[in-house]
């Protein structure tokens, strides 16, 4: 059985594309027979004189350009004695990068074409950098029109060293540069007798030949649960992809992010029983102990993987509102949904050229460096080592659309780089010293001014003895720094005050979860001063009594 | 690198990675989306959808119902099918017809597109409705059209039931993104990226039982403008100067009988169908296939009565 090839061809019509894969079509006898005479009869009216315009087999794009409709990602399908492919044909034009990058997200490998009159342009480093982001460990370089330039070997090396300088800041494992003439068919299918000096495959038995295969199979074991298989009492099993390494009954594996260890009972592949599994299989596994494991956990047999509830990521913003810091989405990694934020721009990055420009917004098609803080742990990988887990979307939360898609560089260490040192002195006796006990008041409500209302209740307990501190969100910080923030000041022992704006239930339940016991959420809605007046009375009967259940 | 090894990365062959990519999208319906089912159309496509549902969950049954749009007009041995699988493999299937439209008397032979409109297109919307259903497999292709090549996996509906082509969310990797508002629904389409040529071989690898009317076998049929056409039961209506005669025909596609032309054809075991339908894309010059059909064979299946 023949393997299967996902390639993207990237490049404007300018540089030939469609000449290209319609002439690799035609020359690998790859088209129908009246395809073959309808595309001589079309040619002849043609510009080309009556010879094949090869491009007019890929019409579609182009007819889309003419009458102005959105330019999307189209897929092809073809195969040769050797191979099965898919070609995803995307639009090469700045506008188009988002899609340019679904079509990149999907592929092996990318066949970038430039124009032999042209050389390395703006667009190709482009075209390389998206590539280089959305995965793509594997290019081709077509150096097209190379019948324009005398099939100058000079000209030819010129390229080819351009391309190896910009190419080195990014990690492909294989770079192909092909001299071709797309319109003349040399090197196309057939090594052509035009470029003595390459010694390499034409373009079709490269495509045919390049082992793309990742070393998914000799990493670790990693499998991110889809879900969790019960059809009865006597049966539980966690169905999954492998995403990396293999598996066998008998293995140990490690859950996480519960960390418990099982052994391997039984994998399904499919609904076949097998000894063992690997990865690109879709398997049902079976342990030999309960564990805490529901959709979104992870099994592997490594240590390696990271968690964490923050990090920083490279990502691509694809919608058409303006992204600012503070914006509330859902981030997907894996088979993992959480709610979360973008708490931080740290610079935008030109797609161009890779400069960075500090910025406090993007717009669609910008490429930036960004900070998360997630509503849960989650966990991941480097983007580099595991794509599945490394790679994520951003989902609004009021439209539904994808946002973003983006790629994590680290865990943040945050709050984690200052840490609190637990010493004998603890929060209760911090509290004791100071006659009373800690609590977060978090103050929600549109009827009434929090900011202000805090003031007055802060006033009002110090007045009385008590220590505080008000804590307000200026910056649109998520609602898990804040309550980190919260929670710091119950442990100094004292009484933290957060005017947390609208009623949301969910963000109260993420604050009640993070600050715990101290945790007392008031909406009031009188006028200020009684509401005041109101809070203060529960607050200093919740002290006396030692009790928060008001 | 062991052989061990070696033998199992050698193994994957692209229908391998067809099929799982097929079960990955179909898990992460079956986990994310709130109310799922699987239409079901009784063809060799669905019969390949079916088959995947079942490996996919194993050894749970699919944890969703099937839904077959019935405009009463299929073949019998469609119907029989149907019935016969969702027994043999316990699945829950419910069928669904445009009640309006039967009582209307609505039939394919004084009707023409209305009656597709109306027992097709309608009674999808009235049964996807009838049961709240959020998203709903098809089995659809890229192969199949120009303007499929570029529709999503996973495929918004708005509350008509609308599809907007400018609108369609960028699809990452294998991150699906199933979020809907209420009203709202996804289509999606696990088997986008198989060829006809995908299909074939994969039923025959698999074993996959499809409706005997795909082999060929001698059938009461009538030639109509060029099309043959099967007299499947007595609400055959004949044109003056039609006759029925018994020929050895088969059926490349299968819906409503008044509207499938089939074709002759000796071709009645799995390869020889294999072969047949293989041949017939293949340029006279080569051995090699295209698998992209191209504007003619959409062309092609019109005429045969595929709508």
């Amino acid at each position: 059985m023949k393997s299967l090839l996902k390639f993207i061809t990237c490049g404007s019509v300018d540089d030939g594309k469609s000449t290209l894969i319609g002439h690799m079509l035609y020359e690998a006898k790859l088209l129908f027979a009246d395809q073959e005479r309808a595309l001589e009869l079309d040619s002849r009216l043609g510009s080309r004189g009556g010879k094949i315009d090869y491009s007019l087999l890929l019409d579609g794009l182009i007819a889309e350009r003419e009458q102005g409709i959105t330019i999307d990602v189209a897929y092809r399908y073809f195969t040769t004695d050797h191979r099965s492919f898919i070609v995803a044909d995307t639009p090469g034009h700045e506008e188009y990068t988002r899609n340019m990058a679904v079509g990149a997200s999907f592929a092996d490998l990318a066949v970038i074409l430039v124009d032999a009159t042209k050389g390395i342009i703006t667009q190709t480093k482009r075209h390389t950098r998206i590539c280089a982001l959305m995965g793509i460990k594997h290019l081709v370089l077509a150096v097209n029109k190379m019948d324009l330039v005398d099939f100058d070997t000079e000209k030819f090396a010129e390229i080819k060293e351009e391309f190896s300088r910009i190419t080195t800041e990014f990690r492909f494992e294989s770079i192909q540069v092909i001299p071709v003439s797309a319109t003349e068919g040399d090197n196309i299918t057939a090594k052509s007798p035009n470029t003595p000096w390459y010694k390499g495959l034409p373009l079709l038995p490269y495509l045919e030949s390049v082992d793309v295969h990742t070393s998914d199979d000799v990493k670790p074991f990693m499998m991110p649960i889809q879900r969790v298989c019960r059809p009865d009492h006597t049966f539980r099993g966690f169905q999954g992809q492998i995403e990396a390494g293999r598996i066998a009954v008998g293995d140990e594996l490690i859950t996480l992010p519960s960390r418990e260890k099982a052994k391997v009972k039984r994998i399904l592949v499919t609904d076949q029983d097998r000894n063992s599994a690997h990865a690109g299989q879709p398997v049902t596994i079976q342990l030999d102990r309960e564990v805490d494991v529901s959709r979104g956990c992870v099994f592997t047999k490594d240590n390696q993987l990271k968690e964490a509830d923050s990090f920083s990521a490279t990502i691509l913003w694809m919608d058409d509102s303006v992204l600012t810091p503070g914006k509330d989405v859902l981030v997907k990694v894996g088979t993992k949904v959480l709610p979360g934020t973008v708490t931080a721009i740290n610079y935008k990055i030109d797609i161009n050229t890779g400069n960075t420009v500090t910025t406090d917004h993007l717009v669609k098609n910008e490429l930036a460096k960004c900070e998360f803080s997630l509503a849960d742990g989650i966990v991941f990988d480097s983007f580099e080592k595991n794509k599945s887990i490394g790679g994520f979307i951003l989902i609004d939360r009021v439209t539904n659309m994808t946002s973003a898609c983006g790629v994590i560089d680290e865990a943040l260490q945050g709050s984690d780089n200052v840490v609190r040192i637990d010493t004998e002195v603890t929060r209760d006796v911090r509290a004791q010293q100071k006659g009373q006990q800690p609590l977060t008041l978090w103050l929600t409500g549109t009827v009434l001014d929090n900011l202000a209302l805090a003031k007055e209740i802060e006033k009002r307990l110090v007045a009385r003895g008590y220590h505080t501190m008000l804590i307000d969100n200026r910056l649109g910080e998520s609602v898990q720094q804040i309550a980190a923030y919260a929670t710091l000041l119950n442990d100094a022992g004292l009484i933290a005050l957060v005017p947390a704006g609208s009623a949301n239930d969910n963000d109260q339940a993420i604050a009640h979860d993070l600050i715990g016991r101290a945790f007392l959420p008031i909406e009031a809605a009188a006028s200020i001063e009684e509401a005041a007046q109101d809070v203060v009375k529960r607050v200093v009967k919740a002290l006396i009594q030692d009790s928060y259940s008001i | 690198m062991d052989k061990l090894m070696l033998d199992s990365i050698d193994a994957t062959t692209h229908l391998d990675q067809l099929e799982a990519e097929a079960i990955y999208i179909i898990r992460e319906v079956a986990a994310e989306c709130e109310n799922p089912v699987m239409l079901y159309s009784i063809g060799k496509d669905s019969s390949v959808m079916l088959h995947l549902a079942l490996k996919a969950f194993y050894p749970e049954k699919p944890p969703f119902p099937f839904l077959h749009i019935d405009t009463t007009w299929k073949f019998k041995e469609m119907i029989e099918f149907r019935d016969r699988k969702a027994k043999e493999f316990g699945i829950k299937m419910l069928v669904h017809s445009n009640q309006e439209g039967i009582e209307q008397g609505i039939n394919p032979f004084d009707h023409g597109s209305a009656y597709t409109d109306i027992m097709k297109t309608q009674a999808l919307k009235q049964g996807l409705d009838k049961y709240g259903f959020t998203a709903a497999f098809g089995g659809g292709r890229r192969d199949e059209e120009k303007s499929r090549a570029k529709e999503r996996i996973f495929s918004f509906r708005n509350k008509n039931h609308a599809w907007d082509p400018k609108n369609q969310r960028p699809e990452m990797w294998k991150l699906f993104n199933t979020r809907i508002n209420k009203g709202e629904s996804i289509r999606v389409f696990p088997i986008s990226n198989w060829t006809e040529k995908d299909i074939w071989q994969y039923i025959r690898r698999e074993n996959i039982d499809i409706v005997p009317l795909y082999m060929a076998k001698e059938r009461p049929v009538v030639n109509r403008d060029g099309q043959i056409i099967m007299a499947d039961d007595e609400r055959m209506r004949l044109e003056p100067g039609e006759k029925i005669e018994m020929m050895k025909m088969r059926f490349r596609t299968l819906g409503c009988y008044p509207l499938t032309g089939g074709a002759l054809s000796e071709a009645d075991t799995l390869d020889a169908i294999i072969e047949e339908t293989l041949g017939a894309v293949s340029s006279e010059r080569t051995t090699r296939v295209i698998d992209q059909e191209e504007a003619g064979s959409m062309e092609r299946r019109k005429r045969e009565g595929y709508f």
